[in-house]
Order: C-alpha cells, then sequence, then structure tokens
C-alpha cells in the first residue's frame, strides 16, 4: 500500500492575513455610516436639527476636521463630508475606496464574487453626487449603502473558502463592530444618561430608539426590556449581551473563538492578543455594566477603544516581522 | 457537408453573397485582405460554413446588445487594466470583439509545431551564447549583436538552468499575410502578457455568445494555470517533494495586476511582491502567518532590472535583496530565466530562420516576414530606397512606438525618419509592408474587415506545450495594422477546432 501523501501546505502570506482584516473593517465601516446617517436623518426630523447632526462628527472625532470645511452641521453639510467627500478619510468614499484596494490586494485569495460585487459598489459610491443627497433622497442612499454592504457580508458568508485568511476577515468584522458600538454609545450615552449616577426614567424615549436603531438593536431590545428604557439596561443591552450580533461582548467572544481556531487549526499562537482579549471579555458582564452605567462610563468606553485598537496591533505585530 | 455537385469556389462565392446580403455580416467586404472567416481559395471547413450561417442570421442589434453587455461585464468584473494620469486612476478594459477568430485544425498543426520549434531554438541559441557561444564563432549571428546587446546579461555566463530552459513562458506574435500564409512577426521571450485575455475572452463567449458556440468543437483554454504549475513544479530545485510556487507582481499598481491575480489563482499558488520575499541563508523565503516559509520557483512578472537590487538596478523597491545569488547557487528557479532579452530582441530576430537551422538542422516551419538589417550597408540602403513601402521598427522598443509605417507616412515624417535612420542605423530594422489578414469585427457601421494577429503561449518545463488558441489581437480603428492594446486595439477569442 502507498503511503499517505503528506498534505499539501497552503500558506498564507502575512501581508494578505492584514488586507483581510482590513477588508472586513471598512465594509463594516461602511455599513455603519449608513446607519447612523440614516437614523440621524430619521430622528433629526422632529429635533433639534443642528446638534443632532452633530454627533455624527462627534462620533468619529471628526469635530475639527468637519468645521475646517463647513460652518454648520446639517444634513447638507453632514452628508456632503460622510457621503461625498473623497479628502475625508472616515467617508464612505474613502472607505470603499480602501475596501476596494484591500480587495484588489487580495483578489487571488477572495472569490471572484466578492470582488465583482466590491467593485461594483465601488462604482455605484464613487459616482454619487450631491443630487442624489437630497432629503428626499436620503434615506434611499442610506438604503443603497447598507444593502450593498450586507450583500458583501452575505456573498462573503457563501463564499469566502474557510481557511486562515476567513478567519482573519471574521475578526477584522468583530473588531470593527465592537469598536463601532463602544463609539455609538459612548456619544449618545452623554447626552442621554442622567449627569448622575442615578438612573432616571424620563429620559426621551425617542432618542434611545435612535441609538438602539442604529445599532440596529431596537427591536431586540423592545422584546427583551418590553417596559421602557432604562440607561443601564441599554448600555448593558450594548456591551454585554450575548445573542445581539454587535454587542461589544457578542463581537469579542467571536473573535476569541476565531483566534483559538487560527491556534488549534494553523498553530498561530497570539498569546499577547489572547491575553488582552480575556481581560476585555472579563470585563463585559451585566453586572460590571451596571456598576459603571453613569458618568463612569464613558472612561471605560474610552478605554475599550483603546484595548480594541490594541488588540488589532496584537494580531497583526504578531507575523509582521 | 455536401455540396450538390457545386465546385468549392461556387460554394465559397455564393455563402459571401448570402452573407453579405443578411443579417449582421450585410455588407462585409474583405476586399483583397485575406479574410479568416472566407478564407478565399481555402477548403471550406464545415464548422466554419455553419459559423457563418449563425453569423448572418443574427440581426446587428442583437450584436450591438451582446457587445454592450460584455462591455459592462469586463468592467464589472475588473478585467481591466489601470492608466494612471496625475491625479486620477482609470480603469480600462481590452475592448473585446465578439466575433471569434477560428483557426482550423491543420493550420493550428503548423502553428503549435513551429512555436515548439521557435522555443527550442531560442533555448538553444541562450544556452549557446551564455555558454560555448559557438553560434558566434561560426559568424552565423554576429558577435556584437550579441554581446553588447542591452538583453545580454553577464551573471548568465556559464550558469546552467534545469533542462537548459530559460524560456519557460514564450509568446510568439504570428500574422497572416494576403496568400493566407503564417509569419512570426515576434518572440516574446521576457515576461509576455496576455493569456489572462485568452482564457476571459473564451469566459465571455461562453457568456454572450453560446448560441454562436452550440455543438461546436472548440479545444479548451482551462488548461493552463494547470500546465504552468507543473511546468514551474519541474524546474523547482532537485530533491523538493512538493515545491512552493509563487506568482511574483510589482504590485497592485502594475497596469497588468489583472494578470497576475488570474496566474496565481489558476496555479493556486500565493501572489506575492517583492516585499514579501526575503533571501536568509541562502534560500529563499516567503512572510507568511506562521512564518518564513520556503520558496522554490518563482514566476515573475518584473523585469531583469528590477529583480534584484543587489545584482542590478540597486534602487529597485520592487526587487528581493539576494535573490539572484540564491539563484546561481541553485536554490530557487526563476521562470522566465534572466538575460532572456537578447534573444527576443528585433535585431536577432532577423537571424532566427539561420538560428532555427544552425541548431536544429531544419527549415523553420513558421516563416519570418522578411526582414532587413540595417546595421548591414545594403540593407540600409534598400531600406532608405524603399522607405515609403516598408515598415521600419527600432530594435530597442516595444508596443508599436517609434515605427514607420512608409505608405501611411506623410513627407515630412518620412524624411525625419530618413534622417534617424542614418544616424543610427544598426537601432533599425526594415520589413515590407505586410498586408495583415483580417478578421470580420464589429465596428461603428456594422460587421467589418480588421486587421488581426495572434500570440500563442507556449509553456515549457521539459518539454514545451502551446495552449491551444492564444490571444487574437484586433486593430479597431479602420485600415490600422497597430494592434497593440496601447494604441487602440482590442481582442477577440480564438477558437481553435477540434479534429
Amino acid at each position: 500500500m502507498n503511503a499517505i501523501a503528506k498534505p499539501h501546505k497552503v500558506h498564507l502570506i502575512a501581508r494578505h492575513a492584514e488586507s483581510t482584516i482590513w477588508l472586513a473593517r471598512y465594509m463594516e465601516r461602511i455599513e455603519n455610516m449608513a446607519r447612523i446617517l440614516d437614523v440621524t436623518n430619521t430622528f433629526a426630523r422632529d429635533a433639534d436639527d443642528t446638534r443632532n447632526w452633530l454627533s455624527i462628527p462627534r462620533i468619529n472625532g471628526d469635530l475639527a476636521e468637519f468645521y475646517k470645511k463647513h460652518t454648520e452641521a446639517t444634513q447638507r453639510t453632514v452628508g456632503e463630508f460622510y457621503l461625498l467627500d473623497s479628502d475625508n478619510p472616515t467617508s464612505v468614499q474613502s472607505f470603499i475606496a480602501a475596501a476596494r484596494e484591500n480587495a484588489r490586494t487580495l483578489r487571488a485569495l477572495i472569490s471572484t464574487e466578492m470582488w465583482l460585487q466590491i467593485n461594483v459598489f465601488h462604482g455605484k459610491i464613487r459616482a454619487l453626487t450631491k443630487a442624489d443627497i437630497t432629503p428626499d433622497h436620503f434615506t434611499s442612499v442610506c438604503a443603497m449603502l447598507k444593502d450593498g454592504a450586507q450583500a458583501h457580508t452575505g456573498i462573503t458568508e457563501g463564499t469566502l473558502y474557510r481557511d486562515q485568511a476567513w478567519h482573519f476577515y471574521m475578526i477584522g468584522r468583530y473588531l470593527e463592530r465592537a469598536d463601532q458600538t463602544t463609539r455609538l454609545l459612548d456619544t449618545r450615552f452623554n447626552s442621554l444618561a442622567p449627569q448622575s449616577d442615578a438612573v432616571d426614567a424620563d429620559i426621551d424615549a425617542g432618542q434611545w430608539n435612535a441609538l438602539l436603531r442604529a445599532a440596529a438593536g431596537y427591536h431586540a431590545y423592545r422584546r427583551e426590556h418590553p417596559s421602557g428604557y432604562n440607561a443601564q439596561e441599554v448600555a448593558s443591552f450594548l456591551l454585554a449581551n450575548t445573542a445581539f450580533p454587535r454587542s461589544v461582548g457578542l463581537n469579542l467572544a467571536q473573535i476569541e473563538w476565531h483566534l483559538t481556531q487560527l491556534r488549534t487549526r494553523y498553530f498561530l499562537r497570539m498569546p499577547a492578543a489572547l491575553e488582552r482579549l480575556d481581560a476585555l471579555n472579563g470585563m463585559m458582564t451585566h453586572q460590571n455594566v451596571a456598576e459603571l452605567a453613569g458618568r463612569k462610563l464613558s472612561p471605560f468606553l474610552d478605554y475599550v477603544q483603546r484595548e480594541i485598537g490594541a488588540l488589532h496591533q496584537d494580531i497583526v505585530e504578531t507575523f509582521a516581522r | 457537408m455536401p455540396v450538390g455537385g457545386m465546385s468549392q469556389t461556387q460554394v465559397q462565392s455564393q455563402l459571401q453573397a448570402q452573407l453579405q446580403s443578411h443579417g449582421a455580416m450585410q455588407g462585409y467586404d474583405p476586399n483583397s485582405f485575406f479574410c479568416e472567416m472566407l478564407r478565399p481559395g481555402q477548403p471550406l471547413h464545415p464548422t466554419l460554413t455553419l459559423l457563418m450561417s449563425r453569423l448572418a442570421s443574427l440581426p446587428i442589434e442583437s450584436l450591438r446588445q451582446r457587445a454592450q453587455d460584455a462591455e459592462r461585464d469586463l468592467l464589472d468584473r475588473g478585467i481591466t487594466f489601470t492608466v494612471y494620469s496625475d491625479a486620477t486612476a482609470i480603469d480600462r478594459i481590452l475592448p473585446f470583439d465578439l466575433i471569434p477568430r477560428v483557426i482550423t485544425p491543420a493550420e493550428w498543426h503548423q502553428i503549435e509545431t513551429g512555436v515548439v520549434q521557435r522555443v527550442r531554438a531560442l533555448n538553444m541559441f541562450l544556452y549557446d551564447i551564455y555558454h560555448e557561444r559557438k553560434i558566434l564563432k561560426d559568424k552565423i549571428v554576429p558577435a556584437d549583436l550579441v554581446l553588447k546587446n542591452a538583453g545580454y546579461c553577464q551573471a548568465m555566463v556559464g550558469f546552467d538552468v534545469p533542462f537548459n530552459t530559460y524560456v519557460h513562458v514564450c509568446g510568439t506574435d504570428i500574422v497572416r499575410d494576403e496568400t493566407g500564409a503564417f509569419r512570426v512577426l515576434e518572440d516574446n521571450a521576457r515576461t509576455p502578457s496576455g493569456v489572462a485575455y485568452v482564457v476571459e475572452n473564451r469566459h465571455m463567449s461562453l457568456r454572450v455568445m453560446s448560441d454562436l458556440m452550440t455543438s461546436l468543437r472548440v479545444r479548451g483554454v482551462d488548461e493552463y494555470g494547470l500546465r504552468l504549475h507543473n511546468a514551474m513544479a519541474e524546474i523547482a530545485p532537485a530533491g523538493v517533494e512538493d515545491p512552493q510556487v509563487v506568482v511574483l507582481s510589482p504590485g497592485i499598481f502594475n497596469s497588468a495586476y489583472f494578470e497576475h491575480v488570474f496566474l496565481a489563482r489558476e496555479m493556486g499558488v500565493p501572489l506575492v511582491e517583492g516585499r514579501d520575499l526575503t533571501v536568509e541563508g541562502g534560500k529563499v523565503w516567503m512572510r507568511t502567518t506562521s512564518g518564513l516559509a520556503q520558496v522554490h520557483t518563482i514566476y515573475r512578472r518584473i523585469g531583469d532590472d528590477f529583480l534584484d537590487p543587489d545584482a542590478f538596478n540597486p534602487d529597485s523597491m520592487l526587487g528581493v535583496r539576494g535573490l539572484i545569488e540564491a539563484w546561481r547557487r541553485g536554490q530557487v528557479a526563476i521562470a522566465n530565466a534572466v538575460g532572456t532579452g537578447v534573444a527576443d530582441d528585433k535585431a536577432i530576430y532577423a537571424y532566427m530562420p539561420r538560428i532555427i537551422k544552425y541548431y536544429l538542422s531544419e527549415e523553420p516551419i513558421l516563416p519570418n516576414v522578411d526582414t532587413r538589417i540595417c546595421a548591414e550597408p545594403d540593407a540600409l540602403a534598400y531600406t532608405l530606397d524603399h522607405l515609403h513601402e516598408l515598415v521600419v521598427k527600432p530594435v530597442a522598443e516595444s508596443g508599436g512606438y517609434g515605427l514607420l509605417i512608409g505608405p501611411h507616412a506623410s513627407k515630412a515624417q518620412l524624411s525625419e525618419f530618413r534622417a534617424l535612420l542614418k544616424a543610427d542605423p544598426a537601432n533599425y530594422i526594415s520589413q515590407p509592408t505586410l498586408k495583415l489578414s483580417v478578421s470580420p469585427t464589429l465596428c461603428e457601421d456594422g460587421v467589418r474587415p480588421r486587421h488581426i494577429d495572434l500570440r500563442p503561449f507556449a509553456v515549457t518545463g521539459r518539454d514545451t506545450w502551446v495552449l491551444p488558441g492564444g490571444l487574437t489581437r484586433v486593430a479597431l480603428r479602420a485600415g490600422t495594422l497597430v494592434v497593440n492594446s496601447s494604441q487602440g486595439g482590442g481582442s477577440k477569442d480564438t477558437w481553435v477546432l477540434a479534429e
């Protein structure tokens, strides 16, 4: 009998691993940006227009850059800044350009269908003009962006071969989701939560509603908490819930699973990343969040954001020699 | 196919008349050019007859709609090359003409054996000029032409490559004259490009012209990646069981990047850039997620000069430091070998018939275009006298730039070129203007004859294999002979009919 042939070893170029993480992050950012713009658009109609549109540059840490180009935050200016301005690195123009460049780098690895969809999506986003983001079109532009990003997610789920590259891709997606949720919570929580440890029941329900919708968690939250809104419960839902697809805790748990898969199936050891993840994961409990809800939440969210950034670095630096 | 008592010529002229009064082919008239579809004076192949009647039955609007769909599809799929200007990057497609170019089994036999013969001769020539230099000592080829050639690489002298194969991938540019005879126009022995389009054009035909292909027996082109990988594995350093092959690209900004992606994907190997490779302990490694992994064969799509800053251009950022030394020590294979540029130089081209005869004692199966070497006084005098009827080419250029097409040149252009030629005759060769064959092509004013050429791709490890077909390039502008993509050329699917 013939000896069994040694299986062919499939390597992943380190640079390509990093590119898959970035591809996933940028595509996720497009969806997230579309959600925030859409929800703000819907929400801002009944409220103090200026304040709410400004929350978007604030979430993204873009206040200074925004004010260099625009004097006030309105649907038009914020829309232009995030949908059309290719000089702005946090615009969907920049996101899709970066996503496509990473996809191009990975073109021999990702499925043809993934590349084709990104390429066509890129064409659609690049073709956007001021006429496409006027009030009567704003919602449909956001819908187009969400559709494109979700089509990408679906095509990836159905066609990307699940070897190392897929694990890195998924890590990128979950890192981005965790990061975006902390940002959303951070800014909105500041304006929503009462400035004391006490929980105030009189918060504008519409605003909680918008926050949860931006995170795609509104209906699930209603189901879990039919009696109403409560700052602590909202924070807990977004940070510690283990069923909500965009909760920080769930995303960290998914990252851990993928890191473990990379270790057991491909012998990739990333001890620094796992250690950091372990510590971070331990903090995402309902009890911990309950203790923090209120004025200590903001520094905590800053810390979590920095740790998510560091986690990305840990993973990339493991093999960037 | 029964032709009921009529002579072949009668059938052909009937067919032609029928074509020219019906459907998409209405008004098609190749004049005195050899038409690849109608083939005046050649035996009719039943498949061609069927194909022509299918084409004739298609309304022109249907062809236009399909052409539009194909163009959209190419852009969406990113089967493009990127053109960079000041601040913008524009993705351009190589225009696809959906009327295929057909090659009969007999024609293919000549092309295939002719290409194999030529590749053999090229490899023997390269071995010789980097070893004993017999062909120079026997004064078959002038020594200066070889040894002082910019493509001659000192680092290759005395160095052995597996199976004495230097040109692992060769693209032979072939044209057809007004008699229907095939002639070689040029050898591409460095890093010939275009094979991705051969395969993608076929896929496009299958998508938009499937009704045209129904039940026709056309030879497949999907084997290329497998064949190339096998050749790359064959040339890997001895004793390696499962050699690691990579495709080395200059990166995503290179205009041929799509093809690099295609090659890596079809071979199932990593697509790397210089920065992904490193030489340590005399071996070549790639940087992977699990550390350094050894690389055994590099199919490189980077020019010689940029391969290794230690050996060649010290400013190159694209290459790998120490690569050539590792290669010389037999730790890695590089395809194509360094220093093959001397063999596909237009000056050497003129000697190819003599080179074939010298090494193989055979007549060339595919003749050259008659070529005069302006470095030789008689040839220069003839060229100057007949400038208005000749094509004059600089020997060191490629891409269709800097050449003179006498019959199309103005008086001023002729005298300007005359001066250039006199100033540096050794830089030029001249050839008669060819009446290149034409193929029916969808144009603004209907289906019209346009000039075409053919670049078959030959893959050589131990032996040579030729991909059935090749890249058919078409000069889309009426009257023009230049088929290069940089000069407004397009391409067609190439069908080699099965026996």
